[in-house]
């Protein structure tokens, strides 16, 4: 029987090999297959030619209609330089890429959306220093912040990619004009305008704060961008390093100034429910009832406009626009709250090299940026190639030297806080939990 | 024999006896009504999440946001998109589902056939092969069910990648994914290395119930371990092996952290990829519900063709005939 | 409609190779073992039977196990030594107390619903017109990758305000009966219970099919006796059939516990451990991959093996009687 068994598998086998070439027989298209080297608009990319065809391995955590303008950013790079690039996005990448390197089965190129993550393996002694063009270009198209995220010890270990910018508040140009609302310049102005829509029956803000395993993550956004304007960055330089505790009175000050938003009845969600429909709204959706004008304010990075529905005009006079997050006292300068990737490579082989340095160079920068919603902090980014207001905008404040900048904490924290208990201290703080009780938490939890 | 296992074939543990008078014949009726009633309402109640999702995966996006699956039978709205874009989408946002079918295959059809034959092997030893230590070994193998699967992920995969030596001298070379023709060795051996305990013990404990009697009789005929094995005890466990080989085939086939440990971007089987169409989006649901059914259908057929190795009955009378 | 089939055909023939190349050695294996010489005959049947399971067994279980001991008496980084340290962390916060908590409501709710339905389940279907059907529709959700069924769920216990239209059933037959939508998995220690109801529903189907061959198991001549005695349907089922499949019984229901100790997807895509709901599987995992501390992630597996030796012990005294009556 055990045989027969086996025989009805092969020809179970048979039969669904048989389906699947049926239903996929029609059109076996020729694999454009041959790279011609020697076209003219080859000509830039003649220094990071090889010879013979090589395979470069890029993970990260980009996906969908991203990844799909990525792997078109580099197509031409990859056709005229025989480097094909395989990359593989992932929704678990921060798992997953430490079993990969314990493993042995490490990337060439791993894209860190955290600079703490990224440290970690540097410790580790896994990750190789960035090569020499890399650090030329660094030098020349990026500021000293933006090149200190990914220094550790003096030593450089990888260029960023790609940059977003967090103090933005999404709102509908159509309802403040309909309902003759200012764009509010300071944190009291904005209390005052959400009281406004109170009164006018529009409930001020929507926030969502869902994301799978990352549950929690917009929350620390909202503490961060606070943090920046209730003490200042210098107290947010020592809150990310540890030098002050978590629970300290200053945390906690910000933490609760986050709440007279976030845990006020009045204030929240709207379109969604009640303050706990935060926690179980996901983030893609958060923003959505802006469009509808059934919510006034949403506080959301420029990646945002990722989720807004085909055809929605993102413009000053459009559906949807952004202002930035007012300061609390603008008379003490504009912090933002930034974000990005860094690649980093595990490996050093001569091809690795030259993609790590292509993407590090304008000319990349500009070629991705030609395909929309997305900008870096790249100096040689031509601002021109962006179409979408609110990327140019983002760029615009990233490369004005008085602005004040300062990445995501979260993602510089040590991995168990700031991809760990942070998230889901907030998750129950919005849940019900007290400022004092969460930070107390999020304390205990730092690595000794 | 034949008639013993006809009368077998129609016993069931519900028979009453009293169904020759017309009370009787009525209590009978009813209480087997109530049995089809009880079990049609669980039946009922455990399909209904599946059909919800079935319904959803035939309408549109809007649709699925916005409105109940249960309203289709009020507004009927019909759509193809989501099964297309799964299936027949070339780019990263979208299924490609065809080539991942095949990677499924690749790796689930082997990966069960070694594990369920290695398996039946073990069982065998452990259960009518005496040598010391024999109980140990098995209860050894039943704790091992326990040991999480991601604490066995990074020593395995180390070992795929360096082999092992002692002082230099390699005694297991290194086994890459690299070429066509390896792509899948590490993932087969890890997947029937994780198999093993609970099919050992499953196998174990249909094989243990054999009567002793059938084995006396081949020993006395001259038959050795290996022939009784192949003879005798393969026949007779056959629906035991139709079930752990189901079990294995879905465990594999549905499997995604070992796949994901130990296939890269081209090997990987439909699991990663219906994880990947969650999406950075994570609302596109519309996509995982025509892609969650594409990957059952195999499953679902599997279990069909085989299930009814189980039903047979097993040792009616064996000894006596 | 480009679809190249040309890459993937490539992969089929190494499976091909592979599984021929197997089964080749196997049977050349028992071949071998058939005609052996008489002296040292048995140790190379223990070895040619037993020998390859166990040592695949060795370097994938067996040696992660013993290495993840190891580790849970070591800090995060597998440094330094802590001695019982990562044990004591976990009995002495909230969250893990509760993270216990939640695993002991798992584990005494899961197999033992499940057992009973799956059961009562293969007893009503057995000799049925469309037992095939039947028995199906239960096993289609194990059939179902957990993404599938977390999708599936999403669907039961979606929530939406009172305003807008309920998209997920659970809510939808609250709102029909008047009563306001809730939020299903925000509350503790009911959220724990909604999940387990999702474990349950998958794990029937794993039940009834092995109660349902046990049940056709059961030698005929005992039915015959029983039903030559005069017995009800209630007393057939109690006096006759549970006695009869009591081995496999309680091999289901101790397979379900140990796979609902090491529960762990339904966790992490339905609340992802938030809200209350974590479970110990799922706290190993984060401490080990999210959090990249080894030392408390293995002292939870330890601690996770610890828990399974009641059952192994069962399993012991199950085997010696099974052995003597033998």
């Amino acid at each position: 029987m055990a045989v027969l068994s086996r025989r009805r598998r092969a020809f179970t086998l048979a039969g669904v090999a048989a389906l699947a070439f049926a239903v996929t027989g029609c059109g076996s298209s020729d694999n454009s297959g041959s790279s011609d080297t020697s076209k003219p608009e080859c000509a830039p990319y003649a220094q990071y030619k090889v010879d013979k065809k090589k395979t470069v391995s890029i993970y990260a955590t980009i996906r969908d209609a991203e990844a799909d303008k990525l792997e078109s950013s580099w197509k031409q790079f990859s056709d005229c330089t025989n480097i094909k690039i395989d990359y593989e996005g992932t929704g678990e990448f921060e798992a997953q890429i430490k079993v990969r390197v314990d493993g042995g089965n490490a990337p060439d190129i791993a894209v860190f959306p955290q600079p703490g993550l990224l440290a970690t393996f540097v410790k580790s002694g896994k990750l190789k220093e960035a090569p020499a063009p890399v650090k030329a270009n660094v030098e020349k198209n990026w500021s000293k912040d933006w090149a200190a995220y990914t220094t550790i010890d003096g030593k450089l270990y990888g260029a960023p990619l790609g940059a977003n910018v967090k103090s933005y508040v999404w709102y509908s140009p159509q309802l403040f004009k309909e309902k003759n609302y200012q764009i509010p310049q300071s944190w009291d102005e904005m209390i005052a305008l959400s009281n406004k829509m109170v009164a006018d029956g529009i409930k001020p803000w929507c926030v969502g704060i869902e994301s799978g395993e990352a549950t929690g993550w917009p929350a620390t956004d909202w503490v961060e961008d606070i943090m920046l304007r209730d003490q200042g960055p210098e107290v947010y330089d020592q809150w990310v390093n540890h030098q002050i505790p978590f629970n300290d009175p200053k945390v906690v000050s910000a933490v609760d100034r986050a709440g007279s938003i976030l845990k006020n009845p009045k204030y929240v969600n709207a379109g969604f429910g009640d303050v706990k429909s935060i926690a179980t709204t996901s983030f893609q959706e958060a923003g959505l009832p802006v469009k509808d004008k059934k919510c006034g304010m949403h506080r959301q990075a420029n990646f945002f406009s990722n989720q807004w529905p085909k055809g929605t005009k993102v413009a000053e006079d459009g559906d949807v626009f952004a202002f930035y997050f007012p300061s609390i006292d603008p008379a003490k300068g504009k912090p933002v709250l930034v974000g990005g990737e860094f690649p980093a490579a595990f490996s050093d082989r001569d091809e690795v090299v030259k993609v790590q340095t292509y993407l590090s160079s304008p000319e990349w920068a500009n070629s991705r940026a030609k395909l929309g919603d997305w900008f870096s902090a790249n100096k040689g980014l031509d601002l021109s190639a962006l179409a979408n207001p609110i990327d140019k905008l983002s760029a615009q404040i990233l490369q004005d030297p008085k602005t004040v900048i300062r990445f995501d904490g979260s993602d510089q924290m040590p991995g168990a806080v700031g991809s760990g208990s942070f998230w889901k201290g907030m998750t129950d703080w919005i849940n019900g939990k007290s400022t004092t009780d969460t930070l107390n938490f999020i304390e205990s939890s730092w690595p000794k | 024999m034949s008639s013993v296992t006809a009368a077998a074939a129609e016993t069931s543990p519900l028979y009453r006896p009293e169904a020759t008078t017309a009370a009787g014949r009525v209590r009978r009726r009813l209480t087997s009504r109530t049995a089809s009633v009880v079990s049609i309402i669980i039946a009922v109640l455990w399909t209904i999440p599946t059909f919800g999702l079935f319904v959803s995966s035939f309408r549109p996006e809007e649709q699925i946001k916005t409105t109940g699956w249960w309203t289709f039978f009020s507004h009927p709205q019909l759509t193809l998109q989501n099964y297309n874009d799964v299936v027949f989408g070339q780019s990263s946002s979208q299924g490609q589902m065809a080539s991942y079918f095949i990677n499924s295959l690749a790796i689930t059809i082997p990966a069960v056939i070694f594990s369920v034959s290695l398996a039946a092997m073990a069982a065998y030893a452990l259960s009518w092969l005496d040598f010391k230590g024999r109980d140990w070994i098995f209860i050894g193998i039943f704790a091992l069910q326990i040991v999480p699967l991601q604490m066995a992920l990074v020593p395995l995969l180390k070992l795929f990648s360096d082999g092992f030596s002692i002082g230099g001298a390699q005694i297991i070379p290194a086994v890459s994914g690299d070429t066509p023709s390896t792509a899948f060795v590490q993932v087969w051996i890890a997947h029937t290395c994780f198999g093993l305990p609970l099919s050992v013990f499953l196998l174990h404990n249909f094989m243990a119930e054999l009567p002793r009697d059938l084995f006396e009789a081949a020993r006395v005929d001259g038959a050795g371990p290996a022939m009784i094995f192949r003879r005798i005890v393969l026949p007779l466990i056959t629906p035991a092996l139709a079930s752990v080989t189901i079990f294995q085939f879905l465990w594999i086939w549905n499997d995604l952290l070992v796949a994901l440990t130990f296939t890269q971007s081209d090997n990987a089987p439909l699991t990663v990829r219906l994880a990947q169409l969650a999406g950075t989006r994570g609302n596109e649901w519309q996509r995982l519900t025509s892609g969650a059914f594409v990957a059952m259908l195999l499953p679902i057929i599997v279990f069909l063709s085989l299930q009814r190795y189980f039903v047979r009955g097993l040792l009616a009378g064996g000894v006596k005939g | 409609m480009d679809y190249d089939f040309s890459d993937d055909i490539q992969k089929i023939w190494p499976m091909l190779i592979a599984v021929g190349a197997f089964a080749a050695v196997i049977v050349g294996l028992l071949l071998v073992l058939d005609v052996l010489p008489r002296w040292g005959r048995h140790r190379w049947h223990v070895l040619g039977f037993l020998g390859p399971a166990m040592i695949l067994l060795l370097i994938g279980l067996i040696i992660p196990a013993i290495r993840t001991i190891y580790l849970s008496f070591f800090d995060a980084g597998s440094q330094n030594f802590v001695g019982l340290e990562n044990y004591g962390w976990i009995f002495q916060h909230t969250e893990t107390l509760h993270m216990l908590r939640n695993t002991l409501l798992w584990v005494v709710f899961v197999p033992t619903l499940s057992t009973a339905i799956g059961l009562l389940y293969a007893v009503l279907v057995d000799k049925a017109r469309f037992e095939g059907i039947a028995k199906s529709l239960i096993f289609m959700p194990m059939a179902i990758s957990l993404v599938g069924s977390s999708i599936i769920w999403k669907f039961i216990y979606a929530y939406r305000s009172e305003e807008q239209d309920q998209i997920g059933l659970f809510n939808q037959i609250r709102v029909w009966l008047g009563l306001q939508p809730k939020q299903l998995l925000l509350d503790p220690p009911i959220n724990t219970l909604y999940l387990i109801v999702i474990m349950i529903w998958i794990q029937a189907g794993f039940a009834m099919v092995i109660l349902s061959a046990a049940i056709k198991a059961i030698p005929s001549e005992i039915v015959e006796a029983a039903k030559l005695d005069g017995v009800t349907a209630w007393q057939m089922f109690w006096r006759v059939t549970l006695p009869s499949i009591r081995p496999s019984v309680v091999v289901v229901i101790m397979t379900i516990t140990i796979a609902t100790l090491k529960v762990f997807d339904v966790v992490r895509t339905g609340t992802g451990g938030q809200f209350d709901t974590n479970v110990l599987a799922f706290e190993m995992y984060n401490q080990a991959f999210r959090y990249f501390d080894d030392g408390k992630g293995s002292a939870l597996a330890v601690f996770l093996f610890l828990l399974v030796v009641p059952i192994v012990i069962y399993q012991v005294r199950t085997l010696r009687q099974r052995t003597e009556s033998r």
